[in-house]
């Protein structure tokens, strides 16, 4: 993941919110977003970490990533359709 | 078309109610289409008055009924009636009464939340699951 990236990225801010709640606020953000668009899920929920690259897989998004912060994870993803 | 997780929602109490919604929203954002039916202390659970204020849990976990509500409501756990609100906002939820329970129960489409789709009956509920992947009974 380049942390130079100039490309525009939604952040989604669900810490505190436990598993289902990020998966769920990223599918939110997905349906809101246009083909091409990064979203970033901050998530302190252990789950999503799994969860997510698995739905991204299967809902034929691309998972690019996770960075881990002190009590969180932030999850991106790019939406491909 | 998209796999089926059809859910028979038998019970009334928080206990049950919660793990339904999470698991219709786990189907939802597993891209399934999720069909409830909702019978007995199920349907009586979707009374539009009771929807946000039921603390009910079964005999067995009684006693852990106040501090899980309590744990619920410090960490923000959203209650079992919103989740399944956020899951249909999302994805394809459809939510039946059984009509049964309906009439057994002097209902009217008034007394029940506005998240119920329709009133159907047992057989109608049947042909629906028959060709779902995962068929549940909470």
């Amino acid at each position: 993941m380049s942390e130079e990236n100039k490309e525009k990225i939604k952040v989604i801010d669900a810490r505190g919110s436990f598993c289902p709640g990020p998966l769920m606020e990223l599918i939110r953000a997905i349906k809101q977003s246009n083909v091409g668009d990064i979203i970033e899920v901050w998530s302190s929920d252990q789950g999503s970490q799994r969860d997510i690259p698995m739905w991204a897989e299967k809902a034929g998004h691309e998972f690019l990533g996770v960075i881990h912060e002190q009590g969180y994870d932030r999850i991106r993803v790019r939406k491909k359709r | 078309m998209s796999d089926k997780l059809a859910i028979v929602v038998f019970s009334g109490t928080v206990d049950r109610l919660l793990p339904a919604a999470i698991i219709a929203s786990g189907g939802v954002a597993m891209g399934m289409d999720v069909e409830l039916f909702l019978t007995f202390w199920g349907l009586n659970a979707f009374r539009k008055d009771s929807v946000n204020s039921n603390t009910r849990f079964s005999k067995d976990y009684e006693d852990m009924a106040p501090l899980m509500m309590q744990v619920m409501k410090n960490k923000n756990v959203p209650s079992w009636f919103e989740m399944l609100k956020r899951a249909k906002e999302i994805g394809n939820v459809k939510v039946h009464a059984c009509a049964m329970t309906y009439d057994l129960l002097d209902m009217k489409k008034e007394d029940l939340a506005d998240i119920v789709d329709d009133v159907i009956g047992v057989g109608e509920f049947i042909s629906i699951a028959k060709d779902a992947k995962i068929t549940l009974f909470v």
